[in-house]
């Protein structure tokens, strides 16, 4: 079974599944992480958006335990209006540090939720070892350049698994980026700092902390824009269907070679 | 086939997009939805009080101190009873202490000033997100309370003050829990000097554990109550009534 997904993974290239007359399904996504992946468009909408706007009461950034406007910054957007991201960005549209923390405090609790009951079912039914995890002989350099270019000229493998580099880039997101997430948040709040001061000593301060949680807004930003660029550029349709039902169709063996 | 299904989607997709923009605002002004989220925060403060106890915050050596600490909010007072008493150094000033308390009281600075005191470097969070460093020094509030002693129905302790905000007087609260923590002091005293009339002189609130608009400056009267409501706006202080902000301020 494998040894065929192999074989298919360099022959197949866009668009060549949907016109194929010979099509079988596969099932691609379980339950829990389809219930998760829209669950976390939401979640992760309104964290973005409520975070950007809290982000616009003070748009700098620093390094360490202290940094006000007399401190030097690495980050300043206080240029201008001093009101660095736009409405039709920000949750609420208008100037509000108070609505935008009512949201950002209130779903930061169903993103952590998501977030450590998603970590506890991908580790304990070994979602995380057999399809996060890459193998040992897809991280040789030669599997590496090989999928490289297969990414570059846009041909994206019509199999059951994720390839080296979603591994790569899902387990990322998913064991530092995501909790890296809540533990920057928390390593912000004053009550939480008193309670567990080796949280925020980690994090290098609570600057440092509201810093790596800037960082991390843009990377995961980043990851999504990639995301949704290869939902696109591999068949959006069918990526959506599979997310919803499951299941993905894709070219029977044999057919579909470019 | 394929082009007219994708034009489609787009076409879903800015739709989408445009009621999620309008629809955005909607529900921020939804009452309903704004009573649910507003749930959250006593969940956190529950979670925190858990997870927290009575534990202290950090405190810093002189090195760790901003070089410049900013001062925000109210950095001056109109009232004119006020500034005669700012121009006479607060000689004549006294604090007081009343509502549900068995011995009223009025204590001068001086006095403020000769109870055991506690000197702590701490780091002050603004809301906004910037924090500084810096040395407090004052009575701890739990020695004034004992003065004073509560009656069994307080359950609050409110600071009336001399600014304003938005045209109201200015006041903030805390429960018994934060206002009889050790690290909850009256300072008189910051980074080593009389405390500045831009930090809050005569004397401001250090509520360590909670973020800066709690940490009320121009403390002129503490009140003890059974209850936040039917005092100004009811949510417990100035930024609560006016802007909106949560009342537990632990994050």
């Amino acid at each position: 079974m494998k040894q065929q997904f192999v074989a298919a993974r360099a022959a197949s290239g866009v668009g060549k599944s949907a016109g194929s007359a010979s099509m079988r399904k596969v099932h691609r996504h379980s339950l829990a992480t389809r219930l998760w992946h829209w669950a976390n468009v939401a979640t992760m909408a309104i964290m973005l958006m409520s975070g950007l706007m809290i982000f616009n009461a003070h748009p700098r950034l620093y390094w360490g335990h202290y940094g006000a406007n007399p401190d030097p910054a690495w980050l300043d957007w206080s240029g201008g209006d001093g009101i660095p991201f736009p409405g039709w960005i920000t949750l609420p549209s208008f100037y509000s540090l108070a609505d935008a923390r009512l949201w950002h405090l209130a779903f930061a609790w169903a993103f952590a939720v998501l977030v450590a009951g998603y970590l506890v079912w991908a580790g304990l039914s070994g979602h995380l070892r057999r399809r996060i995890a890459p193998r040992l002989h897809e991280l040789a350099p030669a599997h590496l350049l090989r999928e490289a270019a297969a990414h570059a000229r846009l041909r994206f493998a019509p199999e059951a698994g994720y390839n080296t580099f979603q591994k790569l880039t899902y387990g990322a997101v998913l064991l530092v980026l995501l909790p890296g997430m809540v533990l920057t948040g928390l390593g912000m709040s004053p009550a939480i700092d008193a309670g567990y001061p080796g949280l925020v000593d980690l994090l290098g301060g609570r600057q440092s902390a509201r810093s790596l949680h800037f960082i991390g807004m843009a990377l995961l930003a980043a990851f999504f824009a990639v995301h949704i660029a290869m939902v696109l550029a591999s068949g959006p349709l069918g990526q959506l269907r599979a997310m919803v039902t499951g299941w993905q169709r894709i070219p029977a063996e044999g057919e579909g070679q470019a | 086939m394929i082009v007219n299904r994708r034009k489609l989607l787009g076409m879903g997709a800015a739709g989408a997009g445009g009621l999620l923009l309008g629809g955005c605002d909607a529900l921020n002004a939804d009452p309903a939805v704004r009573g649910r989220l507003a749930g959250a925060e006593e969940l956190t403060m529950r979670a925190q009080r858990l997870l927290v106890g009575d534990a202290l915050a950090r405190e810093f050596a002189e090195r760790d101190m901003s070089p410049v600490f900013r001062a925000n909010g109210s950095v001056s007072v109109a009232d004119p009873v006020y500034n005669r008493h700012a121009a006479s150094g607060f000689a004549e000033w006294q604090l007081q202490v009343g509502g549900l308390v068995q011995r009223p009281l009025a204590l001068p600075l001086s006095s403020l000033k000769t109870m055991p005191q506690r000197e702590q470097i701490t780091r002050h969070d603004c809301v906004e997100g910037w924090s500084a460093i810096g040395k407090w020094q004052g009575p701890q509030l739990s020695t004034v309370l004992a003065m004073a002693g509560l009656l069994p129905a307080a359950r609050y302790v409110v600071f009336h003050c001399a600014d304003t905000l938005e045209g109201q007087p200015f006041y903030e609260s805390i429960d018994l829990i934060d206002a009889f923590h050790p690290q909850t002091i009256l300072a008189w005293r910051m980074n080593g000097r009389p405390l500045p009339i831009a930090h809050g002189a005569p004397l401001r609130l250090r509520v360590e554990r909670q973020l800066g608009y709690k940490h009320a400056k121009f403390v002129m009267r503490i009140e003890l109550r059974d209850s936040l409501s039917g005092l100004y706006g009811g949510k417990g202080g100035s930024w609560e009534d006016a802007r909106g902000y949560q009342w537990y301020a632990g994050i």
